[in-house]
């Protein structure tokens, strides 16, 4: 009887969830697959040899360009990843203690806003304040603070860094708003009242449990900017190209496709890599269950 | 534990797990210095008048309790006390000092929570040592106070362990050793045994009283359940709607309630409406229904009563006797009654009786517990029986 009634749980369950997961399999794993097995073939004119060879994977390794493609994303992507999450956290902070538990709703509403419009036309309107005759520029000049255009706004790391950090807030302040709202209380209070300040209590008490949020959004935030394409073409105008720029110019522009896959997948391995050695760093914060 | 006078007589029903009180403590507390004062204290949440003008003295090595149901503000007077709420009007005063513009973290004392808030970061020992980390002793010291602190509550060899790991009760003890390192001069427990199951709670009762006449500390509990405030405290502070109903020892509060409301908050007490038959100087004379008329000194009037209720008698169950009509005993009154239900517990049976009155009719059902004695028979619903009293044991509500 209970046999039957399982298999007949299990038979529902497996009918719910096969139409995402092979939704899943198709538009992830197997771009995935592909990719992974077009890194191991070989680059013919207008063709691709299906023989295997690990010559893409030596080249992209021993290949400066890489190197300091790579470098620079990571570099990007880091300082991204600190500005966002040090942005963020003042936000969840306030969100999750300041504001009042009917307010919350709005605010997280308000806090999604920027999703509202496109992410492409957001990165436009970052060139349009940028820009050299852009916003800031013309602002500035109007009240006479200085009288040439600021030229080096745009096109480089630092507006890069200003771009990307604006569009992936939410993704940051979510999390840690999350892991915030799940410490009780009453901790706060005892650090108080085993006679630490408010400054020490946050300190010992509220940073280490918010950790888990905080480890969250740093991979959230991390993980996409790292292989981010859109930003650096626009804002950084090609100037300053990052992995996926590169990734992008093998696969159309030079088209070597084994090329390209090969430098997607190291890519990617590092970014793994990366994360997983930030995640193993932290693994006492995330232990803990409230 | 003190024996019953009676012997067919139980207790109060939290008597039983009383400790036996040391000689002269109660003297002793009523010299020692004050700890705690409130003075017309007022703390109101926007229109709401959360403590209405208190007043009490709590001193040093005393363990108080506040008793109330919930929303009668004791929690709040709590977390006045322990600083987390300041005060709309009033004084309140810790070991002399005002504490005013004292911080939490600045006052002399240290609160067991609800919830325990065991930081879920920590191990059992981080925990426990929190409070130390200004402390100028060096780390092999305050390991040693560490382990002290956590053989204090029979928590030896936990340190290591991680606090989300523990069960309530071991919880409940790691905030206790966490509270009690740092030898506040207060220890502020908030509904401290209220999670546990019924057994855990009665051994952590016992252990309570223990750990405090061991370390001396005042202790103030909170607690809307009678019995653990009858069991534990040297005084007892009765709380409604944001008031102190009555501030005594537990004896007197169980035996001499100033109202009905406190009467009925603290175990059971029957009530039999009574009408005043002459004023005899500081003696009353009443009739009552179903017991006829009584003398009533002043010291059994309750001086306080609730506005509009007629004047009652009320009597603790365990106060009168019940036995099958016709026995003999040695009550200085007796009543007829015929018996409306019986609830038997073990030990003891609690028996509703109806009381005969002089027109025929029966009274409403009052509620009369003795202690089961072997070979005695339990009378049947419907039997009549006979109820051995003595005005001794009735108060008055006028």
């Amino acid at each position: 009887m209970s046999a039957t009634r399982f298999d007949a749980e299990a038979r529902q369950g497996l009918t719910m969830v096969s139409p995402p997961l092979l939704y899943a399999v198709l538009m992830l794993a197997a771009p995935l697959l592909t990719i992974l097995a077009y890194s191991f073939f070989r680059d013919g004119y207008l063709e691709i040899v299906r023989e295997f060879t690990l010559e893409n994977y030596r080249m992209v390794l021993a290949d400066p360009v890489f190197h300091k493609v790579m470098l620079r994303s990571v570099v990007v992507a880091v300082l991204v990843t600190l500005a966002t999450v040090l942005l963020a956290f003042p936000v969840a902070y306030f969100l999750s203690f300041m504001v009042r538990p009917e307010r919350k709703a709005m605010w997280i509403f308000l806090i999604t806003i920027p999703f509202w419009t496109s992410y492409l036309i957001r990165v436009f309107l970052w060139k349009v304040l940028l820009a050299e005759n852009g916003v800031v520029n013309s602002v500035l000049m109007q009240l006479h603070i200085i009288s040439d255009p600021i030229g080096n706004m745009l096109f480089n790391v630092q507006a890069m860094v200003i771009t990307l950090a604006h569009a992936y807030a939410p993704f940051a302040i979510l999390p840690i708003y999350v892991a915030l709202e799940k410490i009780d209380r009453s901790l706060l209070e005892a650090g108080r009242d085993l006679g630490e300040s408010r400054l020490m209590t946050f300190w010992r008490v509220t940073l280490p449990l918010a950790m888990p949020g905080v480890v969250a959004a740093t991979l959230i935030v991390f993980i996409p900017t790292i292989g981010d394409y859109v930003t650096p073409e626009l804002i950084g105008g090609g100037k300053v190209p990052l992995i996926a720029n590169m990734v992008q110019a093998n696969m159309l522009a030079i088209d070597n496709k084994p090329m390209g896959s090969a430098l997607a997948v190291t890519a990617m391995l590092i970014v793994a890599v990366i994360s997983l050695v930030f995640v193993f760093l932290n693994r006492n914060f995330l232990k803990v269950r409230t | 534990m003190t024996e019953p006078q009676n012997p067919d007589q139980t207790a109060a029903p939290a008597g039983a797990a009383r400790q036996t009180k040391a000689a002269g403590r109660s003297a002793a507390l009523q010299a020692a210095r004050p700890m705690i004062e409130c003075r017309d204290v007022h703390k109101y949440y926007g229109d709401y008048h959360a403590l209405r003008g208190i007043d009490l003295t709590i001193r040093a090595g005393e363990f108080f309790s506040l008793l109330g149901p919930s929303g009668c503000g004791k929690t709040t007077l709590l977390r006045v006390i322990a600083g987390f709420e300041d005060i709309s009007s009033g004084v309140v005063l810790i070991d002399g000092k005002d504490m005013a513009h004292v911080p939490a973290n600045k006052r002399p004392t240290n609160m067991v929570f609800q919830s325990y808030a065991i930081f879920p970061h920590l191990t059992v020992a981080q925990n426990v040592a929190f409070g130390l980390r200004r402390d100028p002793r060096k780390r092999a010291e305050k390991d040693e106070a560490v382990e002290e602190a956590l053989a204090m509550v029979g928590l030896t060899g936990y340190g290591a362990r991680a606090a989300h790991a523990l069960s309530g009760g071991q919880r409940q003890r790691v905030a206790l050793a966490r509270a009690l390192i740092l030898k506040p001069e207060v220890l502020l427990l908030d509904e401290p045994l209220s999670a546990l199951d019924r057994k855990m709670r009665e051994q952590m009762q016992v252990e309570l009283i223990k750990l405090q006449r061991q370390v001396g500390i005042t202790f103030v509990l909170v607690t809307h359940d009678q019995e653990e405030a009858l069991v534990m405290s040297d005084r007892i502070a009765v709380m409604f709607e944001g008031g102190i109903a009555q501030l005594d020892e537990p004896e007197t509060l169980y035996a001499r309630p100033k109202s009905r409301r406190v009467a009925d908050f603290i175990g059971v007490m029957n009530f039999l409406s009574a009408t005043i038959v002459e004023e005899q100087g500081e003696t009353l004379r009443v009739d009552v229904e179903g017991l006829g008329e009584i003398d009533i000194p002043a010291a059994q009037i309750a001086t306080k009563n609730e506005t509009d209720s007629a004047p009652m008698i009320g009597f603790r169950p365990e106060a009168v006797n019940v036995f099958p009509e016709g026995q003999p005993q040695n009550a200085p009154r007796q009543s007829g009654g015929v018996i409306d239900e019986v609830v038997y517990y073990g030990d003891m049976t609690y028996y509703d009786v109806r009381l005969d009155e002089e027109d025929g009719t029966t009274s409403e059902p009052v509620r009369i517990s003795m202690r089961n004695v072997f070979g005695r028979d339990i009378p049947d619903v419907g039997a009549r029986v006979t109820v051995g009293w003595s005005p001794a044991s009735m108060i008055l509500f006028r």
